[in-house]
């Protein structure tokens, strides 16, 4: 078991915006949280990644990660957030590059205490550079590595910061509606490349995600919420189904999504 | 937009270093009293008062310039600055309650003026983030900067009112609020390049952590950096820094506000390049305005502060009307 979350809760003053939230993933899973606006779904990210104050536990292969040192996390979860404001004129790749600060700054990492299969470490002999110009490349970003990213659009920063993600290579991937901003090329685009990431051992992802349709095909578990609680948690094929989907978005969801297929339809 | 993105090559820090040699040079021979280049090291009002003052003069420079890029990119705020946000309001007010009270470690001369100026510069920031925050979780730029200007003009009061009640050994409110170097020593130049020297490796050493949180904290936290201490060790080592300046040479605005957006737009906001350009512009930028302060108005000598001001505001202005598209 790659995460392990247990009875999460995060309060702001009065307002409890996640109560008691529980759930697994194993390695090679994509777990897909999806839900109305206001379901405590960024929320559950947010402290997960250590970014809100919560009660609870949050389990990394076994350790909690409340007792790992920042760059030892960053090693093991990496996140993309939902909002990406830069406010200089930093160049994509000066971007990029953060990712590889907590590869120079966790000493104390060993392979056997990271828990990854040995064959898994044979990419890892590539140098910072070539790791740098393969995400670049990976997320259509290299023709661009010198511009600022004052001067990008939405989506351009938002596979800025994919790239450093990815250059961080960490164990577990925290997505916060990865495609947010991007045209429908690099949602497809994004989408394939994280269920490619997936597929070396070793790894897991984690998304917020609105689109139910992505969360369906690439999901492998998924969890409903609504009003900062569970509503329904399993398989991603089985439990976003009409029932409960109905019930935790209070309208005909299946109806909605086949009005909009119908457009398409001579 | 190539904005320093090329590859930065070591001819600009040769380049950094000899105009920074010619600047001080020329402020080391011009002045009231005009000495032969040639003679220029063998006269003894030159070595004695010019030299260590044009010395004392670019540390300071080079010191508040490396303090405010540093604010600047933790904050990730381009108006931050030991002036915008009240620390050099702080530090001044720790030093005049030091020498008010004759607060004193013995055997090291100005070690409590300046101990309980870096204290007191670190104590005002720590105030104003933490009413900043409490204001605005967000931590947006306004607040910030309205904290700070509201608090400093609350420290300057204080002080004023420490300064009215002590006339007598504490040197003018001018000297505090304006600044000068006029009469510093080569002992002033020991303590500022001692200080320079730590916390500017200090600050460089934090150079990629810089660029993160300039980028954004939440980014820095998610690539691994320990934002909390971090933070604060950038926060202590700026605010000794600005303590020791301030101790020496009061208040002088505006040169860690301008001199880092200056350099940015030639060598782009990267800290590894932004904090020592930053120091060699920061000193040409002070000693230029000491020149002018010292000459202008010859045989009457103005404070430094008011120079950098008039000259900070100016291209402050040309700057941010620059940026928003003219």
């Amino acid at each position: 078991m790659m995460l392990c979350v247990k009875d999460l809760t995060v309060r702001y003053g009065s307002f409890t915006a996640l109560s008691g939230l529980s759930f697994t993933v194993d390695e090679g899973e994509w777990l897909m949280i999806a839900g109305p606006n206001g379901a405590g779904k960024s929320t559950a990210l947010a402290a997960i990644a250590q970014s809100a104050p919560y009660t609870g536990e949050v389990l990394i292969n076994g350790e909690d990660i409340k007792k790992l040192k920042p760059a030892e996390r960053a090693r093991r979860v990496g996140v993309l957030s939902q909002n990406n404001f830069v406010g200089y004129g930093f160049s994509v790749e000066e971007v990029v590059e953060l990712g590889l600060y907590s590869r120079s700054h966790d000493g104390s990492r060993s392979v056997a205490a990271t828990g990854r299969e040995e064959g898994h470490y044979e990419k890892n002999d590539i140098s910072n550079e070539e790791r740098l110009t393969q995400a670049l490349k990976l997320v259509g970003m290299e023709s661009q590595r010198t511009q600022s990213v004052l001067t990008l659009s939405g989506g351009e920063l938002q596979r800025t910061f994919l790239a450093q993600v990815l250059v961080q290579d960490p164990d577990i991937l925290l997505l916060d509606e990865p495609t947010n901003h991007l045209d429908l090329i690099y949602q497809k685009q994004i989408f394939k490349l994280v269920s490619e990431w997936l597929k070396t051992p070793g790894r897991a992802v984690v998304s917020v995600v609105h689109d139910l349709s992505l969360a369906k095909k690439y999901g492998t578990n998924a969890l409903l919420m609504d009003h900062g609680a569970l509503k329904a948690q399993g398989l991603a094929s089985e439990i976003l189904n009409k029932e409960n989907l109905d019930c935790v978005y209070q309208m005909d969801v299946y109806q909605w999504m086949h009005d909009l297929h119908s457009v398409w339809e001579d | 937009m190539k904005k320093g993105n090329g590859k930065f090559t070591i001819g600009m820090y040769a380049a950094s270093i000899a105009v920074t040699l010619f600047v001080f040079l020329l402020c080391v021979r011009a002045g009231s009293v005009d000495v032969p280049l040639r003679e220029l090291f063998n006269s003894p009002i030159i070595m004695s008062i010019r030299v260590p003052r044009v010395i004392c003069v670019a540390l300071s420079g080079a010191a508040l310039s490396v303090c405010g890029a540093s604010m600047q990119g933790l904050l990730k705020n381009p108006l931050a600055d030991g002036s915008t946000l009240g620390v050099s309001s702080g530090a001044a007010l720790g030093a005049v309650t030091a020498i008010a009270f004759g607060i004193n470690f013995p055997g090291v001369p100005f070690a409590g003026t300046m101990i309980l100026a870096a204290a007191a510069a670190f104590l005002s920031l720590l105030l104003i983030l933490t009413l900043s925050y409490k204001l605005d979780h967000t931590l947006s730029t306004n607040t910030i900067i309205l904290m700070g200007v509201i608090y400093s003009m609350f420290a300057s009061s204080i002080m004023n009112i420490i300064i009215t009640f002590a006339s007598d050994r504490i040197r003018s409110i001018m000297f505090w609020t304006m600044g000068s170097l006029q009469g510093s020593g080569y002992a002033d130049a020991a303590v500022l390049f001692a200080a320079l020297l730590i916390c500017g490796t200090v600050l460089l050493l934090h150079s990629n952590e810089l660029n993160a949180f300039a980028v954004g904290e939440d980014n820095a936290s998610h690539i691994g950096v320990d934002v909390k201490k971090v933070k604060l060790a950038i926060l202590i080592t700026v605010s000794v820094l600005i303590g020791v300046c301030v101790s020496i040479g009061g208040t002088i605005g505006f040169v860690g506000l301008v001199t880092p957006h200056m350099v940015r737009i030639v060598v782009g906001p990267n800290h590894k390049r932004l904090l020592p350009i930053s120091m060699f512009a920061g000193a040409c930028f002070l000693m230029i305005s000491d020149l002018i302060a010292r000459t202008l108005l010859n045989p009457k000598e103005l404070p430094i502060g008011v120079v950098t001001s008039i000259i900070g505001s100016l291209v402050f202005v040309y700057i941010y009307a620059r940026r928003k598209g003219k």
